[in-house]
């Protein structure tokens, strides 16, 4: 095991600008052997763009990047590959169709007269695979495993090159309770090997869970150094927005003016095929005014009840719906638009926005025949729509005819929330409303979903962060496998009794539904 | 420059005037000079342009559709039956074809969009088809004046007017009447594009299909558009065509979605779809009506045409390609 005060890379005064803006300025940053340093900041600080330098991506920086105390500078990706620099992506890049072996191996087969030797690589592949305690087949496509399974291959993949230097860009982004613990196990064997990881994560639980020493960015410059045990969360959150976020939400009273919506034996189909229901035979109802949170692991079918709700599969979706008191049968999300759906989905690049289009169209694209009387489009009526989103929702853009995908993912998803609250809906269906948004970006959503439910709207929130569940719902419904398996008012949720029921124990003292 | 540089119609722009400049340096003796050269480049192109107007609405969406080669010969084919053979009215006859092409268009946009199925594949069997079908309707021959009686005999049938109206030139023999028609398919089609509800909702579809379904854009609705007006656009193109070459041709058309497709892609706007533009196309055609014209002005042969005429196609791709990066 090496020394704790042994520098793996380390940047001196690295700075970098596109053309005008300047993204990064004069950061210093030493990642040593066997530490878990985490990267934080808002989205925009300039987190990728230093790890981008670091990876060989861009070359065109001022500053110094020295490795094992020897100044280089990565001519390409490839280079830094070649140095020991392994990135993990938020992203995975394996090939779904090739093998595990393969995948692993892919660019540097090892070859012996222009022969891929594919029974060594297996070999080698399998041993690697061992050591990260996966029990992996490297013959099968790698696109079979599960996305936690495959994040361990990509890992064992940096392993095979000898990198002792991994940065891991949002790695549970898309993984569950138990897929994360098995790969904080993983990392707290590389970090006793010896390897140094550079790990970026907006999740405070897991921020103190894996840290040893933190480092802050802030517009593209550094906040802040310190042990993670020397920066308690409230400093933390101060380094990264540079000034003080309001307390979490104070307990208010469930207004009881009518019911939002209410489903009663709701059944959708599960969407790949499988013979067992995704949703099966739910009953709840939302109050106007009432946050009720849909809690559960990945897979609970708590996604799939929003979608299903809001006619993405159509008539796969059955049961009772009544919304605002009229008869609903979800058919098509425009239908549901229609009848005052809204529905923010959990993946804003592939299913919430059209990246290439502008703010002002993007915002406008639900509500879009109001702006079209007799077809014709109204392009000042649009922009001023926009424009009023724009300082309402304190969404931060040049120009609102920029393309929508210029912008920052906080500010992405208020361009998403506009769009909704253009068509003022009675439910607000939310499907993990703040994944990949910055702490500053995240505390603006919540307000905003406050400010909501006192105008009444009623929202159905799915999250799988556990203190935003619990701090934002007047309700918690947990769901495992399609049902719902327990009911918690506000003031008795806790996080272990919600993980009990997601898990599918019938834990003590929840209420039947 | 490098920010004039930005917009793909500055370029398509550029690559137009670099054109021109170089037919005013290959200017043929002076032949560049005459407005008549640029009466018939534009005649000559116009068929194409008009293919290219469909075409861009379903590239936007991210489609593509090769069966308009093949809808045109359609066109021409039952447009001159029912005009010459039959001796209906061009009020019957112009809107039978356009709903004829329209029909066409909208079964193919039915199975993309209804069925999820390649708007390649789909476009290219409606292309074998509706070639099929051309020939079917006019038992493979030309379609003209001179009908061959069941006894073997000629019959030398009177010429409809409509012919020699579509034909014919405007403004004192300076415009002729498919550029005209041209020209309005360029203003429909940006009518639709920029100014219309489900232009807006192309552009969606092409730039991200799942959110804009999610966003309540009515998809299906929006590709039978797309499609049906495309094989309108080619129906018109295909009666246009008939009244150029006075008969209706079973073969006319062939390879001409390659054609339309070059011209629009050249114009800036992206296969991808979501990204585009009526105008990009406009310039798009004009620029591949000078090349021509100019390649035919200097006479050079056939083979060397074919030749300078693909490695300018790419040239000007690579000119007009995304560099956002």
């Amino acid at each position: 095991m090496q020394e704790n005060a042994h520098v793996l890379v380390e940047t001196r005064g690295v700075s970098k600008s596109f053309g005008p803006q300047t993204v990064l300025s004069g950061v210093d940053f030493t990642l040593r052997a066997g530490e878990v340093h985490l990267l934080a900041g808002e989205n925009g600080a300039g987190k990728s763009t230093l790890i981008k330098i670091l990876a060989g991506v861009y070359q065109d920086y001022k500053g110094t990047v020295l490795l094992q105390g020897a100044p280089v500078r990565f001519a390409s990706p490839r280079a830094a590959a070649d140095a020991g620099i392994a990135v993990i992506h938020q992203e995975l890049s394996l090939i779904p169709a090739m093998s595990v072996s393969d995948n692993i191996f892919l660019g540097r087969e090892r070859t012996r007269l222009g022969q891929v030797q594919f029974g060594e690589q297996a070999g080698h592949c399998r041993d690697l695979l061992l050591r990260l305690g996966l029990n992996v087949d490297p013959g099968v496509p790698a696109g079979n495993y599960p996305i936690s399974i495959q994040q361990g291959i990509e890992i064992a993949k940096a392993l095979a090159f000898e990198s002792r230097i991994l940065i891991m860009d949002e790695p549970t982004s898309s993984l569950n309770q138990e897929e994360v613990d098995r790969l904080f196990e993983v990392i707290a064997g590389l970090r006793a090997a010896g390897c140094g990881i550079i790990y970026i994560s907006h999740k405070m639980e897991e921020i103190y869970r894996i840290a040893d020493r933190i480092t802050v960015l802030r517009d593209g410059a550094l906040a802040g150094t310190a042990p993670a045990g020397e920066l308690p969360q409230e400093k933390l959150i101060r380094w990264m927005v540079g000034r003080e976020l309001a307390a979490q939400a104070e307990v208010k009273d469930v207004r009881q003016d009518g019911i939002g919506i209410e489903v009663e034996q709701f059944t959708v189909q599960d969407p790949r095929g499988l013979p067992r229901p995704a949703v099966d035979a739910v009953s709840f109802q939302v109050r106007r005014g009432e946050v009720v949170g849909l809690g559960g692991l990945q897979g609970s079918g708590a996604s799939e009840l929003l979608n299903g709700l809001f006619g993405v599969y159509g008539r796969r979706a059955t049961g009772s719906v009544r919304v605002a008191g009229a008869a609903y049968a979800p058919a098509t999300p425009r239908h549901a638009i229609e009848s005052g759906l809204a529905l923010v989905t959990n993946d804003r690049k592939t299913t919430g926005l059209v990246g290439g289009m502008s703010i002002a169209r993007n915002a406008t694209l639900a509500a879009f025949p109001r702006y079209t009387p007799w077809g014709l489009v109204r392009e000042s009526q649009e922009t001023a729509a926009a424009e009023a989103y724009r300082t309402q929702l304190n969404i931060k853009c040049a120009d609102v005819s920029m393309p929508v995908n210029s912008l920052s993912g906080g500010n992405q998803q208020k361009v998403v929330l506009a769009k909704w609250l253009d068509i003022n809906p009675c439910v607000l269906l939310l499907d993990e409303p703040t994944r990949g948004v910055d702490v500053g970006a995240k505390q603006e959503i919540y307000g905003l979903i406050r400010q909501w439910t006192a105008q009444g709207k009623a929202v159905l929130l799915v999250t799988t962060e556990m203190s935003e569940l619990l701090s934002l719902s007047d309700r918690i419904l947990v769901m495992h496998r399609g049902q719902i398996t327990a009911e918690f008012a506000r003031h008795e949720a806790t996080q272990e009794k919600v993980l009990a029921a997601a898990m599918g124990q019938s834990a003590a003292g929840c209420e039947a539904v | 420059m490098k920010k004039f540089l930005a917009y793909p119609v500055t370029r398509a722009l550029l690559a137009l005037v670099i054109i021109v400049i170089l037919g005013t340096i290959f200017n043929a003796d002076g032949a560049f000079f005459d407005w008549g050269t640029h009466r018939d480049m534009l005649r000559q192109v116009s068929v194409y342009g008009i293919l290219a107007c469909g075409m861009t609405l379903v590239i936007i969406t991210g489609g593509i559709d090769l069966s308009v080669g093949s809808v045109l010969g359609l066109t021409s084919v039952f447009f001159s039956m029912l005009s010459i053979h039959w001796g209906w009215s061009p009020w019957v006859t112009i809107p039978l074809s356009l709903l004829l092409g329209a029909g066409c268009g909208m079964i193919s946009g039915g199975f993309i969009a209804r069925f999820g199925l390649q708007p390649f594949i789909v476009t290219l069997a409606m292309m074998v088809f509706a070639r099929g079908m051309a020939k079917y309707v006019s038992g493979g021959q030309k379609i003209s004046n001179y009908l061959q009686k069941p006894d073997g005999s000629f019959e030398n049938l009177e010429l409809p007017a409509v012919f020699d109206a579509l034909d014919a030139r405007l403004l004192g023999n300076n415009v002729t009447v498919v550029s005209v028609i041209l020209g309005l398919s360029v203003a429909v089609s940006y009518l639709v594009l920029n100014r219309h509800r489900y232009g807006r909702y192309l552009f969606a579809i092409g730039g991200n299909e799942a959110a804009a379904a999610l966003s309540g854009v009515p998809v299906l609705r929006a590709k039978l558009l797309a499609y049906g007006i495309s094989g309108m656009f080619a129906a018109l193109a295909g009666i246009c065509q008939a009244a150029q070459e006075y008969q209706g041709d079973p073969e006319a058309g062939t390879a001409y979605e390659l054609s339309a497709i070059a011209i629009v892609v050249i114009g800036g706007t992206s296969l991808m779809g979501g990204r585009g533009g009526i105008m990009l196309t406009l310039l798009g055609t004009l620029t591949i009506g000078y090349l021509e014209k100019i390649l035919s002005l200097n006479a050079v042969g056939e083979a060397s045409r074919l030749m300078l005429t693909g490695a300018i196609i790419v040239g000007a791709v690579m000119f007009q390609r995304n560099r956002a990066n």
